[in-house]
């Protein structure tokens, strides 16, 4: 990396130039963040839009306000654009590229071009599926076959798109994990490393090793529809539930390249705002790499009913129950950092604490769907869509809004209106339990997923449901604009507004061009806070 | 409305119970965590910003306990819902054999003496059935909730599983896996009937046959289209779902796939029940089953002066 900023002593905040190419062909992390950041939440509005109309449906149960096949395409697209566009590389792609090299002490990524050409191929996966959606697809977002392989909606440049979208995945995995190993300033060793950095690592790993099965799966897709060859259509000699198996092995370990980003966001907020070293630090960080190493031998829980064999089953579902381990040791963790702190409760801790309340409920009801017997009754009812709403909003997009929150004076050198954060706080997290824990009972009910009409008796709950989710979109309304307002209006955001002792608060807010006026030397880790007494723990 | 559909099979009690135990292990922790979470957070408030923490990175014993007793639990866990599951995939020997079949967007039945139904699944009470199932199109779900049972059906493959109803009465069918427009709409029943209502039923005299003879064939038509199916992909209102709608039906006429054009009459009606595919009107798909052997010529006589009373 060359070093050529620091011959000029002076502030030039990475925000300074103006131009709509100062930004399509940038190499800044801190830019090509901010690229991820925007398109990202545009995706997140418009899927959660979509949202919004499905649960109007869902108010009564006959099909009044779209028909049938219009829902399933409105599913289809909430789903996959939820998924594709903003969760899998959602925190990872737009805070993991402003953040790890200001949290490790480095000027850049170790491939910036490579860096923004991920961008690219994330956008050009977008708009392959935008031309797609011309014609709407109404496979669901797991593009089941026969179903998907038969249907007459434009399947092959869906999944085409997705294939794109997955290489972006894998060059920016494979960025951070060089950046990670080569570039941490002297002294930032493993073992002091934020825990954001942590979780970050184990995130890439997953993208490195996992997308290429689904990129795979979806080449023989379009192999199946366009020459013909039977992979997984039954009516050309293949075989459905080997689509399953390969669309599990990439998609359950991406659920967890959705949520440990977030996981790490939540062990940098709570410390801060504790004013309390993170609790059991190493235990947490390697929960992370264990979580990551387990999430790619538990892929067939999603396919108890699907025909798999007994004895398949069984051990899927007892990996299943390994995975639940780690991911309740770091709620401890958290909790306990928590005792005898300094705690403020400002808008970002309260995501934090709202995803651990929220993030604990979904990993509870994953026990209910690990566990065999039980699973059989849930499987693909609205338990499952309830308890993964859990894990989806609860977790990763708690800790999204969070780091937000958190980063947002950072990052913009702009303060937001901290009152209407917590209001927006406040209506997204009643909002969001209104919507989804009715849902719990829905599924023990028995009511299936996916309907786009409902036998009568469930009539109330669903209604309740629908009512929530306008609360929760009023929430994230107020939270958006709030956001929007302060870029233009804010008061200008101080260096270190919460007393961090993070790399990335020890230079000015925004942050300059060059991140580090000279590398830093680091002699602690990050969460030196509290007075040590004679005898340390 | 209770918070789990009545126990009606003697496998659902069982489940039930694997159920409670993970509802109150989770409570116990969700409760434990809340508790402590809330606590801490108004305890340590703060009150000043140049408050003292300590500096407290850890805690050996503690991570150890926090591992250990949930491993414990879970791997208990595990192994009482293996136990359960196993009994839910072992079907005892001398269950009945009733082969199922899913298509978009129905549901057959057939039994072992040749009778077949459609979308009703008959069961006699206290008797052992295993389901045997195929899917003729696309992925399907065989679940009713009321006997916490639940398997897919795979084309190109067989799939089983198996129940011993244990009360009689109606209990909803549900098709559990997306399978295209009309998904929600492959719905069914499974009618539990005492040993000696299930033999009058198996020697074909309809169970709730004097109330469907004294119906006026319009009125009888239209319970036939809502319990046979057909309301899946035939709208009464005007709109097209996948087939044409009954509304205006009759009397109709126009171009078919072939070019000839066609009268929908009586006679034209029955043949497109019967062999669907034989005429098929331009702009729609061949997907419709045939009723062949499945409704009767009083079923078949009875949509048509429903579909009559439509306009």
């Amino acid at each position: 990396m060359a070093n050529h900023a620091v011959a000029a002593n002076v502030y030039v905040p990475f925000l300074e130039k103006k131009g709509l190419l100062s930004w399509l062909l940038t190499t800044d992390h801190k830019r090509i963040g901010i690229l991820y950041l925007v398109s990202i939440s545009l995706f997140f509005l418009v899927a959660g839009a979509i949202a919004l109309l499905m649960r109007f449906e869902l108010l009564t149960p006959a099909s009044d306000f779209v028909s049938p096949h219009t829902y399933n395409v409105l599913f289809t697209l909430h789903g996959s654009m939820m998924v594709f566009f903003f969760i899998v590389p959602g925190l990872a792609a737009s805070f993991g590229n402003f953040l790890i090299p200001l949290m490790i002490g480095a000027p850049d990524v170790a491939f910036p071009k490579l860096n923004l050409g991920s961008y690219w191929i994330y956008l050009l996966g977008t708009v392959i599926v935008a031309i797609a959606l011309l014609q709407p697809a109404d496979t669901g977002w797991t593009f089941y076959t026969p179903y998907s392989a038969t249907t007459d909606a434009d399947v092959i440049l869906i999944t085409l798109g997705v294939f794109v979208l997955g290489f972006s995945s894998i060059l920016t995995g494979m960025n951070f994990i060089v950046t990670i190993h080569k570039m941490r300033a002297p002294g930032m060793t493993w073992h002091r490393l934020p825990l954001f950095i942590w979780a970050s690592y184990a995130t890439a790993i997953l993208q490195l090793l996992a997308t290429p099965v689904v990129g795979i799966t979806l080449l023989l897709l379009i192999a199946e529809r366009s020459l013909g060859v039977g992979f997984f259509d039954p009516a050309k000699g293949g075989d459905p539930v080997l689509f399953q198996n390969f669309f599990w092995f990439y998609s359950h370990p991406a659920v967890y390249i959705m949520i440990i980003p977030a996981m790490g966001v939540i062990s940098e907020i709570i410390p801060v705002f504790s004013k309390k070293p993170i609790f059991g630090y190493k235990a947490i960080a390697y929960s992370s790499l264990g979580i990551a190493f387990i999430s790619f031998l538990v892929w067939a829980h999603h396919m108890f009913t699907a025909g798999i064999s007994e004895v398949a089953a069984t051990i899927f579902s007892f990996l299943t129950f390994l995975v639940a381990i780690p991911t309740a040791i770091k709620v401890f963790n958290w909790v306990a950092t928590l005792y005898k702190g300094s705690i403020e409760l400002h808008s970002a801790m309260l995501y934090a604490l709202g995803f651990i309340f929220l993030f604990t409920i979904g990993g509870l009801t994953g026990v209910f769907l690990g566990a065999l017997a039980a699973d059989i009754h849930l499987h693909d009812t609205y338990f499952v869509v309830a308890h993964m709403h859990y894990v989806m909003i609860g977790g990763t997009v708690m800790g999204f809004f969070g780091a937000i929150h958190f980063w947002y004076p950072k990052w913009f050198g702009k303060m937001f209106n901290e009152s209407v954060a917590k209001l927006s706080w406040f209506l997204i997290f009643v909002g969001f339990n209104v919507t989804f824990f009715p849902q719990f009972f829905l599924g023990i009910q028995g009511m299936p997923r996916r309907y786009a009409t409902y036998p009568e008796e469930f009539e109330s709950l669903m209604a309740l449901s629908t009512y929530g989710s306008w609360l929760l979109g009023l929430g994230v309304l107020i939270m958006t604009v709030n956001l929007i307002k302060g870029l233009f209006s804010g008061e200008k955001a101080p260096q270190n507004p919460y007393g961090s002792l993070s790399l990335e608060w020890q230079i000015p807010s925004p942050p300059p061009l060059e991140n580090f006026e000279e590398i830093p030397h680091v002699t602690d880790w990050t969460y030196g806070y509290g007075k040590k007494k004679e005898v340390d723990a | 409305m209770t918070w789990i559909p009545e126990a009606a099979s003697n496998l659902a009690s069982k489940v039930d119970g694997v159920l409670l135990v993970i509802t109150l292990i989770s409570i116990f922790f969700f409760v434990l965590i809340t508790v402590v979470l809330i606590y801490f957070a108004v305890k340590y408030r703060r009150k000043s910003e140049d408050e003292e923490t300590p500096y407290i990175t850890g805690s050996e014993p503690l991570e150890i306990i926090w591992t250990v007793i949930p491993s414990i639990l879970l791997i208990l866990l595990f192994v009482y819902a293996f136990v359960v599951y196993k009994d839910m995939r072992t079907p005892p020997k001398d269950a009945v054999d009733i082969t199922v079949t899913g298509k978009q967007w129905l549901w057959t039945f057939e039994y072992y003496n040749g009778k077949k139904t459609l979308n009703e699944l008959y069961v006699q009470q206290n008797r052992p059935v295993r389901m045997v199932m195929k899917a003729d199109d696309v992925l399907h779900s065989f679940f009713v909730p009321a006997f916490r049972v639940k398997q897919d059906l795979i084309p190109g493959r067989y799939t089983q599983l198996w129940f011993t109803p244990t009360k009689i009465g109606t209990f909803d069918l549900f098709c559990a896996e997306y399978c295209g427009t009309g998904h929600s709409a492959m719905l069914g029943k499974v009618v539990v009937l005492s040993p000696e209502a299930y033999d009058i039923w198996q020697n074909g005299v309809a169970t709730d046959g004097g109330a469907v003879a004294s119906l006026p064939p319009a009125e009888l038509g239209e319970k036939v289209y809502k319990e046979k199916g057909c309301n899946a992909c035939h709208s009464v209102d005007g709109s097209v779902v996948i087939g044409p709608s009954f509304k205006g039906l009759y009397g109709k006429e126009g171009k078919l796939e072939d070019g000839s054009s066609y009268t929908a009459d009586e006679n034209y009606i029955r043949k497109s029940i019967l062999e669907p595919q034989e005429e098929m009107v331009e702009g729609f798909q061949p997907v419709m089953p045939s009723f062949k052997g499945i409704l009767g010529d009083d079923e078949i006589t009875a949509i048509i002066a429903y579909i009559k009373t439509l306009k």
